[in-house]
């Protein structure tokens, strides 16, 4: 039961006055941010972060920080649901499935119940996933103490191997973007040898590549082009929510209670695995419709149906930090930017944090319960007023968030030359996204990009070059084997099946 | 029938092509660069382009993957990457941000954000003056209070700034 001590220090930590505030401001920054088109959670995340390089320098500040920053994370997947169901709009990618069943339900003048199942399931998954994260990270993080190099690059193969195994889309675009993402960090000065790569004489290029300013405009300035484009009419159903509606609501849940169990394992599993957030969604959509006694009148305005995507995208959300704090590596676009803040704090994510700081590690931990048990309160009480933001006109609300992009990139590095990076990448996004260009391989790579290549050195050059190193051992062996697996699936399951077939 | 708006700007085809190509031509300026600094094993481990150059190869082999599909896919030829009255509607955005952010530099940040901010009500939002300014105006005050006071972060300013002896 260490954990459980640990994680009663962390509470402490975490309901500190000011933290409880920054807590609850988290949360609602994160709600108006999952709400705007163009600003999600690893953007608003990214635009926020250097706000809090000087609060990360007083003591314990780290620790206020990372919970202002998770808890705008938890709100940007609360507000994703807002827009989902009462605007048809899924304001972030794993909310798209939440529109099935949620944005029916309004438009019959249920608005009321699809949000509360939405939120209360939202945070019936993350909160199962932040047990898994308080009783799991403790003993992944120990059997990672163990890591070296090789151990290390092959986590870093595993995650990249499995965005292309089980991404589902064009495998080459995929290993084309997350390239990109690796050439894209590999720019600038190399820590090892001193040489200059990849700067063809710029001096502007020197310090190579932030991936926040990527962030931002990819998915900040790539967003606002793709909205505008889809016209924009927001018609929305009206967010009346008062308690009475609350009480039935909460009355019918019990009913699918399988549903939300077996959401919230997909969601933890899939979480874990980077991916994430938004095949969990689908994936526990199609799984309830197709176990579900009414499953064939999903679509129709289920309060099921909103429940499943919902509880999975939560979990994963929440699932995605357990490698990030464990191992450094995160599971999601918004969970690297915050290991992107993690080290520019000046902290090592990875297994021994869990050592070094375990006021920060249980303090985060402790504030993932309570900032989602803030971000249910004011979703519960507060949608009127969110779903009010989107009522506002486009053409005021675009200009406004594209300044905020241009300030948060600007911010980052006190330079223009990265607000002209921004509007480049913004471009970049709007056409990968056009065509099918997954974003969050790029992103990884880009935050991952140079601690993947120190290890792979270190690794090689212990062994002189030899590439079994990533053999050499049970450990190194079976991560490297799982990754080749992840790899191959698509094809390992087409050959599966055309044997089956022969047989 | 189509109309002139909905006519097509651009095939997906022809997009899919192009940035395949691109993507083939970064990755062999990516090969180009680790080559000349040396791809090989140095004298005390891997010598500085040894992981870009293998990076590189991999981006030069999926831009071409991706553009031998596009070129032997038919249907993307018919497909409309973009159309005329959304490019129209794109570059009505991104052109008045380039230039927005070129003058940045000038201006400085707030006097650039309220007239950029006027211009989109202006134009696309079809807004009286009246309205317009004290919208742009407001934002971008608000904005002065939050980053230069608020969080102290300093935005780039310019001769308004300075006259009024905020800097």
């Amino acid at each position: 039961m260490e954990e459980v001590n640990a994680l009663m220090q962390g509470f402490g930590v975490a309901l500190s006055p000011l933290n409880l505030l920054l807590m609850f401001v988290g949360v609602i920054l994160g709600i108006i941010i999952g709400v705007l088109p163009g600003l999600g959670g690893a953007n608003g995340v990214a635009i926020l972060l250097p706000l809090t390089f000087s609060m990360a320098q007083q003591p314990g500040g780290t620790t206020s920080a990372i919970i202002l920053l998770s808890c705008i994370y938890w709100g940007a997947l609360f507000g994703g649901a807002i827009t989902s169901i009462l605007f048809n709009i899924p304001g972030e990618p794993w909310s798209v499935a939440t529109t099935f069943d949620g944005h029916p339900l309004a438009q019959h003048g249920r608005a009321g119940s699809a949000l509360t199942a939405a939120f209360t399931s939202s945070f019936i998954g993350a909160l199962i996933a932040v047990i898994m994260i308080t009783f799991l990270s403790p003993v992944v993080a120990g059997f990672a103490l163990q890591f070296g190099p090789p151990e290390f690059f092959s986590v870093y193969l595993l995650t990249f191997c499995a965005f292309v195994g089980m991404s589902g889309g064009n495998a080459a675009k995929t290993v084309a973007s997350m390239m990109i993402g690796f050439a894209l960090a590999a720019v600038g000065l190399d820590s090892v040898t001193g040489t200059l790569r990849l700067t063809f004489g710029f001096t502007s290029l020197l310090k190579g590549f932030d991936f926040l300013i990527a962030v931002i405009g990819l998915f900040g300035i790539g967003e606002i082009l793709e909205t505008l484009e889809e016209g924009l009419a927001f018609k929305g159903a009206s967010a009346k929510i008062n308690m009475k509606v609350v009480l039935e609501t909460w009355k019918e849940l019990p009913r699918y209670w399988a549903t939300s169990l077996r959401s919230a394992a997909v969601g933890c599993f899939m979480g874990i695995v980077p991916g994430g957030a938004t095949p969990a969604s689908f994936m526990s959509y199609g799984l309830a419709r197709r176990l579900s006694k009414d499953g064939h009148d999903f679509g129709s305005g289920k309060v099921e149906g909103v429940v499943a995507p919902e509880t999975a995208a939560h979990a994963a959300g929440t699932s995605a930090l357990l490698p990030m704090i464990t191992l450094g590596v995160p599971g999601s676009p918004t969970a690297a930017v915050l290991l992107g803040g993690l080290l520019i704090w000046g902290l090592q994510p990875g297994p021994l944090l869990f050592v070094e700081k375990p006021d920060f590690v249980w303090g985060l931990i402790a504030s993932m319960y309570l900032g989602n048990i803030a971000g249910l309160i004011v979703v519960l009480t507060c949608v009127p007023l969110f779903a009010a933001i989107l009522r506002i006109p486009f053409s005021i609300i675009a200009p406004v968030i594209i300044v905020i992009c241009a300030i948060g990139a600007y911010t980052v590095h006190n330079s223009m030359f990265d607000v002209y990076l921004m509007v480049v990448f913004g471009m970049i996004g709007y056409a990968f996204k056009k065509l099918g260009y997954p974003l969050a391989p790029m992103v990884l790579a880009l935050v991952l990009g140079d601690r993947a290549e120190e290890n792979f050195r270190n690794a090689i050059k212990g062994s002189q070059g030899d590439m079994l190193v990533f053999f050499s051992n049970g450990l190194v062996g079976g991560l490297t084997g799982l990754a080749l697996l992840l790899l191959f699936w698509p094809l390992i399951r087409a050959g599966w099946r055309l044997m089956l077939g022969k047989s | 029938m189509e109309s002139e708006q909905q006519r097509s700007a651009a095939s997906v085809k022809a997009v899919e092509i192009g940035v395949a190509a691109v993507i083939f031509l970064f990755g062999a300026l990516v090969v180009f660069d680790s080559y000349r600094l040396g791809a090989r094993w140095g004298d005390d481990g891997p010598q500085a382009g040894y992981f870009p150059f293998y990076v590189g190869l991999f981006i030069c082999a999926s831009g071409t993957a991706i553009f031998v599909r596009a070129l032997r896919n038919t249907a993307f030829a018919a497909e409309s990457f973009v159309s005329r009255d959304e490019l129209k509607k794109i570059l009505t955005v991104l052109v008045p941000t380039v230039v927005y952010v070129s003058v940045i530099g000038y201006l400085g940040f707030y006097v650039a954000s309220t007239v950029y901010i006027a211009y989109f009500m202006w134009h696309l939002g079809k807004y009286a003056w009246i309205k317009i300014a004290p919208v742009s105006i407001g934002v971008s005050v608000a904005f002065f209070l939050i980053f230069e006071i608020w969080f102290s972060v300093p935005l780039p300013k310019g001769p308004l700034e300075a006259a009024l002896g905020l800097n």
